[in-house]
């Protein structure tokens, strides 16, 4: 229980990441399933925003300050880390693209077939 | 001065042109063809003068604003993204020139827009392969993948689903890579891939390395389609416009083989990718797989592209069971193939584009008297298919006779039998073709045939030049595959 309480981020960011593959590989309407893949790029930001966070005594990344000076003098573990956030800046626009593209590949095929249900358009191909 | 920027300009030439071409196609639509050959002959000349560079003076490490790793993005060139540069400059370059007359028949109202997401795409592949930084690598994997996913999107009938579901799988697999980095990055503090060389080796041990490791594999995995991950590949291959397939189709596997080599042997030691884990023993089983089913599944194919993805697929095979038997000869043929791979499915997606040209159809019972009416771009066919079967002067014969000499070193005969059976398979395959292409049997048992009614009906030369270039080097890389192995790959194969 306590090991569930403790590292409860990460917990939620694996629940989120299943919600959204599950979305993705078994929804049958192209909505939902980028809907499901949103989730799932998501979680990844939650997953990378935890690993920047540090209860406790953390230490600053700033090689000046650290326990002693040299290129990997600080230890990932104990330091406060700013850059997660800024890698997962980032990624947001990756993912954005990723859904625009997504959406624009869904209108087009809506325009051909009038209908986003997977199984109807395959129909609609043969 | 210029030549030390070179590394960079090879990526941002076609960054910026593909920013320009739509301003450029706005004013005159004609410049686009132009524009963007003149902007991947000087990203190819870039790349040639870099492997010039690595050749004679060693590795290139190019710091991005002067930052020094392991805080600023490095791009680090050794022997072995020397090769790749070259060759996916060098094909995409090919692919342009071919590509102008295909798209007029094929996309007439979206010439612009399809060559703007083609430079994108260039940059996204020389981007991954430049690199030295894993999160770097990501970005660029995901420009390579969404605008390969745009251009497969506007092919034929049913190119809108192959697409989404490729880019539903391929997201996936992104999504996995990133979560690898993210592992990584975690325990060691930083993304470049020297420094985490440097790392790592103290924390192999720890399940947060193995985690990072397996998501990177899954993740690259399914980008290069490996077999039980390959679903997205023929659909999409398939229904892209011919040019979209000759560009994607030989590079995006390929280069997912060089991430994972590139992973597995410069990011981790080959110590730990080869004796601390069975992930070599994995790799190997999951090639022969790809081998047998992509070449039973090539036989079951009505259609000429089709059958080619799934000679892709089996071709995917060859190269990471290479890697899975982890010994030296056996990597040094899975790093020569890689090259031959991209030469020969480049060859044969240029054949079939230039015959869906023609033919308007890529059906392989519309190719009826093609060596007739074809006979410059079934010639060339030919030598691309002689290669695929594995014929000596031609390149595809010393890469497999490296891989089945490593695998016969290291004892394992499964592999050895999948690679012949391939082989075989092969011959029947392009046997095939040149049995509808060269004979007219009749179903109906009727013996006259039109000869009087066939004419020379050749393919334009800008399509028939770039196929020819190909054949032409299937036969030189085969004939000076000695020195390619001695100058370059004997420095790309990691130290075992």
């Amino acid at each position: 229980m306590d090991f569930i309480i403790a590292k409860y981020n990460y917990w939620i960011y694996i629940i989120l990441m299943m919600i959204g593959f599950y979305a993705m590989i078994a929804k049958n309407n192209l909505i939902k399933k980028i809907i499901g893949m949103n989730i799932f790029q998501t979680a990844i930001i939650l997953f990378f925003v935890s690993i920047a966070y540090k209860k406790g005594d953390a230490t600053l990344p700033i090689l000046t300050y650290a326990d002693a000076h040299g290129a990997h003098a600080i230890r990932a573990a104990q330091y406060m880390n700013p850059l997660p956030h800024v890698l997962m800046l980032t990624a947001i626009v990756v993912s954005i693209a990723t859904l625009g593209v997504a959406l624009a590949i869904a209108i087009m095929m809506y325009k051909k077939y009038h209908t986003l249900e997977e199984d109807e358009i395959l129909k609609a191909i043969k | 001065m210029i030549l030390e920027q070179a590394p960079i300009l090879i990526v941002v030439i076609p960054l910026m042109s593909a920013i320009v071409t739509p301003l450029l196609g706005w004013w005159k639509r004609d410049l686009c063809y132009p524009w963007v050959i003149l902007s991947l002959l000087f990203s190819t000349l870039c790349s040639v003068i870099v492997l010039n560079t690595v050749m004679h003076d060693g590795v290139i490490h190019y710091y991005l604003g002067g930052w020094l790793p392991p805080w600023g993005i490095e791009y680090v060139v050794d022997h072995l993204n020397a090769m790749m540069l070259v060759l996916v400059s060098g094909s995409s370059l090919l692919v342009a020139v071919y590509s102008r007359k295909s798209l007029e028949t094929e996309l007439p109202d979206r010439i612009v827009y399809f060559y703007t997401l083609f430079l994108l795409q260039v940059t996204g592949f020389l981007g991954i392969v430049i690199t030295g930084d894993l999160f770097n690598l990501f970005v660029f994997l995901e420009i390579a993948a969404l605008s390969g996913y745009a251009l497969i999107a506007t092919g034929e009938d049913g190119a809108p689903l192959a697409s989404f579901r490729y880019l539903i799988l391929g997201t996936v697999g992104a999504c996995f890579y990133l979560l690898g980095v993210g592992y990584l990055y975690m325990i060691t503090g930083s993304l470049n891939m020297a420094d985490l060389a440097e790392i790592l080796p103290g924390l192999y041990d720890s399940k947060v390395v193995l985690v990072a490791f397996s998501f990177f594999m899954v993740g690259i995995a399914l980008k290069m389609a490996l077999f039980p991950l390959h679903m997205w590949l023929p659909d999409a291959y398939t229904k892209a416009p011919s040019v979209a397939s000759a560009l994607i189709a030989p590079l995006m596997t390929k280069i997912a083989v060089y991430v994972m080599i590139r992973i597995m042997f410069t990011v981790f030691r080959p110590y730990f990718s080869i004796e601390l884990l069975p992930v070599t023993k994995i790799m190997l089983y999951a090639g022969i797989m790809a081998i047998f089913v992509g070449a039973v599944m090539a036989l079951a194919q009505k259609d000429f592209k089709r059958m080619l993805c799934y000679v892709v697929i089996a071709e995917v095979g060859y190269m990471v069971g290479g890697v899975g038997i982890a010994n030296a000869v056996a990597i040094k043929g899975a790093i020569l193939h890689i090259m031959n791979d991209v030469v020969m499915t480049l060859g044969l997606f240029a054949v079939a584009g230039i015959l869906t040209y023609k033919m308007k159809n890529h059906e392989i019972v519309a190719f009826k008297h093609i060596f007739k009416k074809m006979p410059f771009t079934m010639a060339a066919f030919l030598v691309v298919a002689l290669s695929v079967i594995g014929v000596p002067p031609t390149c595809g014969f010393f890469s497999k006779w490296y891989l089945i000499q490593g695998s016969v070193m290291a004892g394992n005969w499964t592999f050895v039998v999948a690679l012949l059976f391939s082989s075989l398979v092969n011959i029947v395959l392009f046997f095939r073709i040149i049995e509808t292409g060269y004979y007219d049997f009749d179903p109906a048992g009727s013996e006259h045939t039109h000869e009087e009614n066939i004419v020379v009906n050749e393919a334009p030369l800008s399509m028939l030049i770039p196929t020819f270039v190909v054949a032409v080097a299937i036969i030189l890389i085969g004939l000076y595959n000695q020195s390619i192995l001695i100058n370059i790959i004997q420095f790309a194969v990691p130290k075992l």
